[in-house]
């Protein structure tokens, strides 16, 4: 059966407070989850305060703060800062989304609490290890397919086609989709989540891929695509403002399409 | 490192397999397209059904029990009812289905549990005909 509570080595014990930066007058308190795979010890949560005179507004300033100020150690993925790059997907507050396009702010009450993206399995701190959501994108083969003699030039597509992608090219892969999806958490293994049936869904769309039918066989399955019962967790998580479910949506219709 | 040194969620296999391998596994079933399909044909025959339901049902309040049978073995309403057990009962033997794919992980309890909804669904079924049949032909 699924299981619903944490593996034994997994439950949070209590973790450290860190002392508040000196002669600081304005402070953010920060809890954070911490693992460190080699201390053989279960994960805490440690506190932090983050001096906001010296600190960007966004959730990733404070974190980078914590690392360049008080503990080095802290380990979290980061690099474009700028919602573009998706590394630095976490759980804020409750939500998934980006620590660069999230404001501390406008986490309202209390401490700005942190975690890694739920249901992964964690490599350190804030670091999930995503190598099966990137199997899964790799599994609906993402690349134009097609049979027909290459064209001198480039495979021409409408303008009209081309809106059929919006909305569905946007997307970074920042994995905060598929990990808000309870399907996804107690069928990962089968269910390709959010994510990657996003991805299917503009390559399905895509008028210049004469792979559509293949792409569609395989995906329908009941668990592949059929786990996704539009809870709509990955439309209210993804910090694109993209729409899986939808996406998702279309694909079951045009199964159905196919069918009937 | 290995899955099972990670926190999260634990993988239930340490095998050497590619993670592609692992999630291409034995290939997708090509089905599942029927049963989303009738459990919206079945949901929205139910919902057409609401109404003349209600309706029988408040027909039927009040009455003793010849008078209750007399209602339910009548043809039109015999005819309401069976299109209800009809949707009803396949609408749940999808949905629980569905259930027990989410929640079951062992391989053999998934099977055995989704045989017993099959013969619970067929079994409330046919009780349910069979009751109607008997009303309408006045046995």
């Amino acid at each position: 059966m699924v299981e619903f509570a944490l593996p034994k080595n997994s439950k949070i014990t209590g973790g450290k407070t860190w002392p508040k930066p000196a002669g600081a007058t304005n402070t953010r308190e920060f809890k954070i989850y911490r693992w460190n795979p080699d201390d053989g010890k279960n994960p805490r949560i440690d506190t932090y305060y983050v001096n906001t005179d010296d600190c960007g507004p966004m959730v990733l300033d404070g974190l980078i703060w914590i690392k360049n100020n008080i503990d080095p150690s802290l380990t979290f993925r980061r690099s474009c800062r700028e919602g573009v790059c998706g590394s630095c997907a976490m759980n804020i507050d409750g939500q998934n989304t980006l620590a660069c396009t999230m404001s501390m702010h406008d986490v309202k009450d209390g401490a700005v609490k942190v975690n890694p993206l739920p249901h992964q399995p964690v490599v350190k701190d804030l670091v999930p290890d995503l190598t099966n959501f990137y199997a899964q994108y790799a599994s609906i083969e993402p690349w134009l397919k097609t049979s027909s003699p290459t064209p001198q030039k480039e495979w021409r597509q409408s303008h009209e086609d081309r809106e059929k992608l919006d909305g569905l090219y946007e997307c970074i892969l920042c994995a905060c989709c598929s990990t808000s999806c309870p399907s996804y958490w107690w069928n990962s293994e089968r269910f390709l989540g959010p994510a990657a049936l996003l991805q299917a869904t503009r390559w399905v769309n895509d008028s210049r891929d004469e792979a559509t039918g293949e792409r569609l066989d395989n995906l329908e399955d009941p668990f592949r695509l059929y786990r996704c019962h539009t809870i709509m967790n990955c439309a209210k998580a993804c910090p694109k403002g993209l729409n899986p479910s939808e996406a998702i949506a279309e694909l079951k219709l045009k199964l159905v399409e196919r069918q009937i | 490192m290995s899955y099972t040194e990670s926190h999260g969620a634990p993988r239930a296999s340490t095998s050497m397999r590619t993670p592609l391998g692992r999630v291409r596994n034995l290939g997708a079933a090509h089905s599942g397209t029927s049963d989303f399909w009738r459990q919206r044909l079945t949901g929205v025959a139910m919902t057409l059904l609401m109404i003349p339901g209600i309706v029988v049902v408040m027909m039927v309040l009040g009455r003793n029990q010849a008078g209750a049978a007399q209602v339910l073995g009548s043809p039109w309403v015999a005819l309401i009812l069976l299109l209800f057990i009809v949707a009803s009962t396949w609408h749940m033997k999808i949905g629980m289905q569905v259930v027990l794919e989410d929640y079951v992980h062992n391989e053999k309890l998934k099977l055995a549990a989704i045989m017993a909804n099959n013969f619970f669904s067929f079994a409330v079924a046919l009780a349910s005909i069979y009751a109607i049949f008997k009303l309408s032909s006045g046995v």
